[in-house]
């Protein structure tokens, strides 16, 4: 093309570029999920025995909540977005996205929402301490003064997420190759498309939530405060109406992912496209009528309860559906176990791992005994790390080479792929018998009984933690100085528009669009 | 039995772990090494144990079947063997079989599950009701009808939990007075709170409940054996979350009723300490422990608080200002914060004991003596 990118600090600040500002969220998400494991490695080295060695069990509220909002919002939601905005554009044969400037903005407030969220850590008072799920009244009258600075980070994060959604939309309906169709459309871009409208779907009710809080706290109403005629329990449906929701958010774009990577090292096309289609369709719609799922001891009456149990159970047809189209297209293949394809089998394995949990919290006796346990903190680990950050990190495996025309280093990844997928076992597996065994979440500290899991468990989690230091080292190794690769199609079995691009990609792309039969 | 339970549940699910476990699952060493959910003493905590096992067994054979496919397409289909891919990427015949295979295996399961679900919420035709109100870190049981009432809270000494002394064995699940209910008896539980959501749960009798401020949920249970039995707070609740533990002390009938009334003698034997006057020195006493069992949580044992969270008492207006309002910040609480209503929660030989501590320690030296009986004015002219 004619121009490349600008000279210096402007190019970052000031880029509509989709690669740059993909480039960008995937550097801050990986910034924040270093921020969010440090919180974790705390948690875990105070949790290593009983007693309180390290700190102070108010300090430790604040650490597992800073640690999940970081997780969710920071780190996995910016991470997928930034793929989102790499490869849409260049999967569906586009020069860019629809809403170029926007996007920049979408980027930029991030920072700031989490640098307002972060400085509370060093306020009098502290950082928030209620929990990731923030239930009122513990987050209003109880909370301390700090709370409204979270408020208004999760307000930019919310404004944000609604303008990345806005511009996928704009993207995915308007500025497809001619001749793609939309049951033609890669998976990955499909399942962002029916996210996109998720995030657009939900945020609003997040900021509903927060702006109540808001009222509550420093304006007099009483939305959750039953003293003044509202009601602690309208919290958590606001909430998990929009928090269900949010779940799939994370997981969706995760689902693309793999049905990109397990087709490309099977030699085969994925298996079922139009009933992956529809299964990530239901998926989305079962995840608005199911919220309250979270809230089995809240004291609902049994039709709820019933209700809430026999929805959430369906959510299972399609996921397995899922599950079983992977599988048939790894079946009579021919595959090959390079680092991306080592984690999406990986994250096959455990996320139905997660699932089977899934199901087993949703049956609502039986989670009298999970709710609130460590068992319930297995089962989400299960999903969202070896669901959304395996699937992240065999993304960004798989479309590095792509992106900056150098190969990682093939034994290295593989290091670091059995350290992060022993690592992550031996931290999540024993709290789902911690769980079971009756250790509540959230706990500073545990009675005798629970130490010896715990200790496996923090053992662990510093083996996982290490991993990704490693997995830092050979991203940035493989972009100073990888093995250059030349081949538009980087992987043998790859297919799509993308992998017609040359290699490296370069800044403009699909200035005249390719045409698609 | 459900040892045996355990120990096949190990196996299967944590062939990594068991390695650590096996070879040594020593008889006192199995409690600690637990991988499964306690079967419990409660007909429901039994049929939760069942359902349970049964969701766990359908898992293990759906994710035999599901792994051993993709195990052998990677073993069999490998590049590296010289497989050829095949082209299929449809066939609707499979794609409804599994589709429908899920659905029954789902509809299966919800059998058990909405009769033990209703059995659960079947609250009627109890026998007792018990009033369980959870406060900021500690549980209140009131004996509907029997005007018994009394707090439990955690034990276990701070000396053990920051490490200066060693942990005893029901380390963080021992409290000041167990909730005593007796064996085979239906009992209701009314659960509610006066500051923030907590929730009460007792693995072995599978009752866990929300409590929520301005809400009363109902659960009930009804225990076969007599013995002691301990659980936690699920929900989190602020800093003392992993503090507040509970202690439920299963009695057989005979031993029950001798505690119940035991108790009410007690319980009037407290009421007659209003009326005594005490010197400063023996409020001071009582108030220290008094101060550090109730009060010391947030405005800490040295009276400073934490800066931004919990106002210091130690030369503050409140404790060395007015005595009324002092009073009335103790009893009704302060609306909109974290300051309870200690006025329902404590004695008033505790009150005035409390009160004159915070008047006279850190250095307050104010001199004021505040005496039960002043309590029990103050509360009655409101």
């Amino acid at each position: 093309m004619a121009h490349g990118p600008a000279k210096g600090i402007g190019r970052w600040l000031f880029t509509t570029n989709h690669k740059d500002i993909g480039t960008l969220y995937l550097w801050f998400s990986f910034a924040m999920f270093l921020l969010g494991g440090s919180f974790a490695m705390i948690i875990r080295a105070e949790l290593f025995e009983p007693g309180m060695q390290i700190i102070r069990p108010e300090f430790f509220n604040q650490m597992t909540t800073m640690h999940g909002l970081v997780m969710v919002f920071g780190a996995i939601m910016p991470a997928f977005v930034g793929l989102a905005n790499w490869m849409i554009p260049m999967m569906i044969g586009a020069p860019d996205m629809a809403l170029p400037r926007m996007n920049n903005l979408s980027f930029w407030i991030l920072p700031f929402a989490f640098a307002l969220m972060a400085s509370t850590l060093f306020m009098e008072g502290g950082a928030p301490n209620f929990g990731w799920t923030f239930y009122a009244p513990l987050s209003t009258t109880y909370a301390p003064d700090t709370v409204n600075f979270f408020i208004f980070a999760v307000h930019i994060m919310g404004a944000s997420s609604i303008m990345g959604s806005i511009n996928i939309i704009a993207t995915v309906l308007n500025m497809r190759a001619p001749g793609m169709t939309l049951m033609k459309m890669p998976m990955f871009v499909w399942t962002w498309l029916i996210t996109a409208f998720l995030l657009i779907a939900v945020m609003p009710v997040l900021a509903g939530a927060v702006t109540m809080m808001l009222m509550d706290i420093n304006f007099g109403t009483s939305f959750f405060d039953a003293a003044g005629g509202g009601d602690p329990v309208l919290f958590q449906h606001v909430f998990w109406f929009f928090g269900h929701p949010e779940v799939y958010i994370i997981i969706l774009p995760a689902f693309g992912v793999i049905s990109h990577i397990i087709p490309t090292f099977s030699r085969k096309p994925l298996f079922g496209y139009s009933s992956m289609v529809y299964a990530t369709a239901s998926i989305a719609f079962l995840s608005f009528i199911v919220w309250a799922h979270h809230m089995f001891l809240v004291g609902m009456p049994i039709g709820g309860e019933l209700y809430f149990m026999y929805a959430t159970m369906l959510i299972a047809i399609p996921t397995a559906a899922k599950v079983f189209n992977w599988i048939s297209t790894m079946f009579r293949g021919s595959m090959t176990f390079e680092t991306p394809m080592l984690f999406a089998i990986a994250f096959v394995i455990l996320f139905t791992i997660g699932g089977f949990t899934g199901v087993m919290v949703a049956i609502a006796p039986a989670d009298v005994q999970y709710h609130d346990s460590y068992f319930v903190v297995a089962h989400f680990h299960y999903v969202m790390v070896a669901g959304a950050v395996f699937s992240g990190t065999a993304a960004v495996y798989y479309w590095l080479p792509k992106w900056c025309g150098r190969m990682y280093d093939e034994s290295m990844a593989k290091v670091q792929f059995w350290v992060s997928f022993v690592g992550f076992n031996v931290t999540f597996f024993p709290q789902h018998f911690l769980g079971l065994a009756g250790m509540p979440r959230r706990y500073a500290d545990y009675a005798l009984q629970f130490s010896d899991w715990n200790m496996v468990s923090s053992i662990g989690a510093f083996m996982y933690g290490a991993s990704q230091l490693l997995f830092l080292f050979i991203v940035i190794r493989t972009i100073r100085s990888g093995t250059p690769v030349s081949e538009p199609k980087v992987w043998e079995g790859a297919e799509g528009l993308e992998w017609t691009l040359a290699t490296p990609v370069p800044y403009h792309t699909f200035s005249t669009p390719p045409e698609v039969k | 039995m459900s040892r045996r339970a355990n120990m096949l549940f190990a196996l299967v699910l944590a062939p990594v772990m068991s390695l650590a476990a096996s070879g040594k699952v020593l008889a006192e060493e199995a409690q600690r090494w637990a991988v499964n959910m306690p079967r419990g003493v409660t007909s429901v905590s039994n049929a939760i144990y069942d359902i349970h096992m049964i969701a766990f067994w359908i898992c293990v054979v759906i994710g035999i079947g599901v792994f051993g496919v993709m195990f052998y397409s990677m073993y069999a289909h490998r590049k590296s063997r010289g497989a050829v891919a095949a082209n299929f990427h449809e066939n609707t015949t499979a794609e409804v079989v599994w589709t429908i295979i899920p659905a029954l295996i789902l509809i299966v399961m919800c059998i058990p599950a909405t009769s033990t679900l209703l059995k659960v919420y079947d609250t009627s035709e109890a026998e007792m009701d018990i009033k369980i109100t959870a406060y900021q870190w500690k549980w209140q049981y009131e004996y509907l009808g029997e005007e018994v009432v009394f707090m439990s809270e955690l034990a276990t000494p701070e000396t053990e939990i920051y490490n200066t002394a060693p942990k005893s064995q029901y380390y963080l699940q021992e409290v000041s007075e167990p909730l005593v209910i007796p064996v085979n008896t239906k009992v209701r539980f009314l659960i509610t709170a006066k500051d923030v959501i907590h929730s009460w749960w007792v693995p072995d009798f599978a009752v866990k409940k929300d409590a929520i401020p301005g809400m009363v949920n109902e659960t009930w249970t009804s225990v076969d054996e007599p013995g002691v039995y301990r659980g936690e707070c699920a929900e989190l609740c602020g800093q003392g979350h992993a503090f507040m533990p509970i202690v439920v002390n299963v009695l057989e009938k005979e031993e029950y009723n001798a505690w119940l009334s035991e108790k009410k003698i007690e319980v009037a034997a407290i009421r007659e300490l209003t009326k005594k006057t005490f010197t400063l020195d023996e409020l001071m006493a009582k108030g220290e422990e008094a101060y550090n069992r109730s009060c010391a949580s947030c405005h800490m044992a040295n009276g400073e608080g934490i800066p931004g969270v919990f106002p210091g008492l130690k030369g503050s207006a409140v404790a060395t200002g007015d005595i009324s309002k002092h009073l009335d910040m103790v009893v009704n609480g302060v609306a909109g914060t974290a300051m309870q209503a200690f006025g329902g929660q404590l004695s008033e030989v505790d009150l005035a004991a409390i009160i004159t501590y915070e008047r006279n320690a850190w250095g307050n030296d104010t001199g004021d003596a505040v005496q039960p009986i002043d309590v029990l004015k103050f509360k009655q002219g409101q």
